[in-house]
């Protein structure tokens, strides 16, 4: 009786366990390769990005030429999407239904990815690491299969917001933006920081893509007494911005201008360079032409590796920097599935990283993530810009999300 | 060979009801022989023939040249999103509203910019293309349009519980409107409106010495012409489950344009391949080169215009008409 019982029950084991295995989704991953999918603006109108895919695949062909990640070769296919969602669709479903790869990472655009965002939970494929700054890939409950890379707007206005808590505490913030995804993270961000104290304490107004000048609006601004400004508009208007608050004779004590519009050829010359002097920023990469990471072991290690795998790429485009950090956060994952690169386990990992760091971030700036952190960077550090070049100061401050 | 051509002639001749039946086991195949990626793949190469069609009607068949068609696509397919997102309407009775809106703003931009002859209507309708992205990231309309961020939507789901997955479902749906609006055009050029049409083009000072009212039938084309487009715009909503100002950028006007061309100028059955030729030779030039798939479909389509010069329907009246002589 015992003795069959005992039988019966290793039996039920024997049964349970191969259920067990063909529970975990392990399509894309054979004895010797694992696909990984992604999708890119190589043509079309965002094709300047198309770089970091470049990088992406000569890294992953340097890890197979080298023999490969425990064994396995990393089959990276990428396809351009020419930044149109209906074609972004049409390819996310070419990776994931024809080729079978087992996730997609680091595609690029927010309106592509927004076309596949359910697409990707529907199928429960890993979507990691999207190369967007919106917030809206940091929402676990409702899309766990997706998660960005990069700070969010959202972020980074949470850190622009406590930068003013702690240099100015009662201060009166302008905050200027532009009506779009882009312009209201930096409204929530601002708000998650100051809770109740935002409806006191901060005047927004915003401005539409398609006017021709915010002068009124910075007018406004002025008008209603504020003392701190926050600049969270694409570059034309940012240049426009600058001007115009020097030219009303307005001397905020704090100007924050969003780092999507900080190009020095593009924002601060066309402002006029002497009119910005004071003006933050934020960086979390370091910035390949700054002389300051010339003797940086993380910037020498890229630069390395930029020369044996990418010799012709120009090593001034930080996109090339980007790339190499969030190539160097997928091996992280890969690294952590321990051999079990099921499609539950490469997202339970890709949201189990633990204060990693990377050579790309500025030093001190680490890759964090949980069950209910999408964010993996929320660190950042501030930058001023002396006429010249944005400098970077202070410590490192960590947003609020 | 020569016992072989009274053959055809014979089979052409007695029966085109085999050649339809056919044609239909053949576009109805596909669902059950391919996988849904590539069954997604045809049902967008179907959109987009009917979108073409569209196109066809106007440049093609009027002599009107458009670069602008994009334009309603897009609003075709708002129009379908919205009303499937927002109002909550299911998506059948979208498509007769998408075709109705975008007819009458057919209408209402061809009735000033037909009067402006060849290049200038080509570019007043290319400004359309041009301007219609950035209109819908307009904020008075950014609750129905959601701006920037566009809007998704539901694929429906096969009705009274045919065992047949979504995509498969909307592939034949698709196939049917397709059916239904080639058939339809066929009809409408064919008839006495489509000879006159057609006259326009080809002489408009002596289809007007012959009685046409020239400026009326020009536009009553263009609206029809953007019904269809509009129409098309709709099922890709639908199909896609996403549409944003993105979507429909300058370079979709551009591709339904080369598709027409492709396929064959003044052709019913040209915009079938235009349509297959804009979703495969894309794929089909990054898979011959990763670097410069541009260059790469740039030369595709240069062979194309080369060897078929009427594209690929003028390809097929040729093979016809040898086979019967």
């Amino acid at each position: 009786m015992l003795n069959r019982r005992t039988l019966l029950a290793a039996s039920g084991a024997l049964l349970a366990a191969p259920r067990l295995s063909q529970a975990a989704d392990l399509t894309g991953v054979t004895a010797d390769e694992i696909k990984i999918g992604n999708v890119m603006p190589y043509s079309g109108p965002a094709s300047a990005y198309g770089v970091i895919g470049k990088l992406e695949q000569a890294y992953f062909k340097a890890i197979n030429d080298a023999g490969g990640f425990q064994g396995r070769k990393l089959n990276f296919i990428t396809y351009d999407d020419g930044y149109s969602p209906p074609k972004t669709v049409e390819q996310t479903r070419r990776l994931v239904e024809q080729d079978k790869v087992s996730f997609v990472f680091n595609s690029l655009g927010t309106p592509t990815q927004s076309a596949v965002h359910r697409y990707m939970q529907q199928r429960k494929v890993p979507h990691l690491f999207l190369a967007t700054g919106a917030d809206k890939w940091a929402d676990p409950q409702n899309f766990p299969w997706t998660i960005g890379w990069q700070p969010s707007y959202r972020t980074e206005a949470q850190i622009y917001a406590k930068a003013m808590l702690e240099q100015k505490p009662n201060a009166k913030m302008a905050l200027l933006y532009q009506n779009d995804d882009f312009g209201k993270d930096y409204l929530a961000g601002v708000r998650d920081v100051l809770g109740a104290r935002f409806d006191t304490m901060v005047k927004a107004v915003s401005h539409e893509v398609t006017d021709a000048t915010i002068d009124s609006q910075v007018v406004q601004l002025h008008s209603l007494g504020c003392d701190v400004l926050l600049t969270a508009t694409t570059p034309k208007f940012a240049a426009q911005t600058i001007r115009k608050v020097f030219d009303i004779g307005w001397r905020p004590a704090l100007h924050f201008i969003t780092n999507v519009s900080i190009s020095v050829a593009a924002v601060m010359n066309p402002a006029g360079a002497e009119k910005g002097v004071g003006i933050i920023t934020s960086a979390y990469l370091k910035d390949p032409t700054d002389p300051a990471w010339a003797n940086d072991t993380g910037m020498k290690e890229w630069r390395d590796w930029m020369k044996a795998h990418m010799p012709d790429a120009n090593q001034d485009d930080g996109n090339y920097v980007y790339s190499y950090g969030v190539c160097k956060t997928i091996m992280q994952v890969l690294t952590q599935c321990n051999g079990d690169f099921s499609r539950e386990n490469v997202m339970k990992q890709a949201t189990s990283l633990n204060r990693v760091a990377n050579p790309s971030l500025i030093n001190g700036i680490t890759v964090s993530t949980s069950g209910t952190n999408y964010h993996p960077i929320k660190q950042m550090q501030l930058a001023k810009w002396d006429g010249r070049t944005f400098a970077r100061f202070g410590n490192i401050i960590e947003g609020a999300g | 060979m020569a016992s072989e051509t009274p053959l055809l002639k014979r089979l052409l001749g007695v029966d085109q009801r085999v050649f339809w039946a056919l044609g239909l086991v053949l576009l109805v195949a596909p669902v059950f022989t391919v996988e849904s990626y590539r069954l997604f793949q045809l049902t967008l190469a179907a959109i987009y023939a009917i979108a073409i069609l569209g196109l066809n009607i106007i440049t093609g068949y009027n002599g009107q040249i458009s670069l602008g068609h994009g334009a309603f696509y897009a609003v075709g397919a708002y129009v379908a999103a919205i009303m499937m997102d927002k109002m909550g309407l299911p998506y059948w009775s979208t498509l007769p509203a998408a075709a109705v809106i975008c007819g009458l703003v057919g209408f209402g931009i061809g009735f000033p910019a037909l009067r402006l002859g060849g290049l200038y209507l080509a570019l007043t309708t290319f400004s359309l293309a041009v301007a219609v992205p950035q209109l819908l990231k307009y904020k008075g309309i950014e609750q129905w349009t959601g701006g920037v961020q566009g809007v998704l939507v539901f694929k429906p789901d096969a009705p009274f519980g045919l065992p047949l997955s979504s995509d498969q479902y909307m592939y034949l749906f698709t196939l049917a409107m397709a059916v239904l609006v080639f058939v339809l055009v066929r009809n409408l050029m064919a008839s006495r409106i489509g000879r006159a049409i057609m006259a326009i083009r080809d002489h408009g000072l002596a289809a007007e010495a012959m009685g046409m009212d020239i400026a009326r039938l020009k536009t009553n084309t263009f609206a029809v012409s953007a019904m269809i487009t509009g129409l098309a715009g709709a099922l890709s909503a639908i199909a896609v489950e996403f549409v944003s100002p993105d979507s429909f950028s300058v370079n979709l006007s551009i591709t339904l344009f080369v598709g027409m061309v492709v396929g064959g100028v003044a052709s019913i059955i040209g915009p079938v391949f235009g349509g297959l030729f804009v979703v495969f030779v894309p794929n089909l030039a990054e898979e011959i080169s990763k670097a410069a798939p541009g260059v790469i479909y740039g030369f595709i389509l240069i062979l194309f215009l080369f060897v078929l010069p009427g594209g690929v329907a003028g390809l097929l009246r040729r093979l016809v008409a040898r086979l019967l002589r």
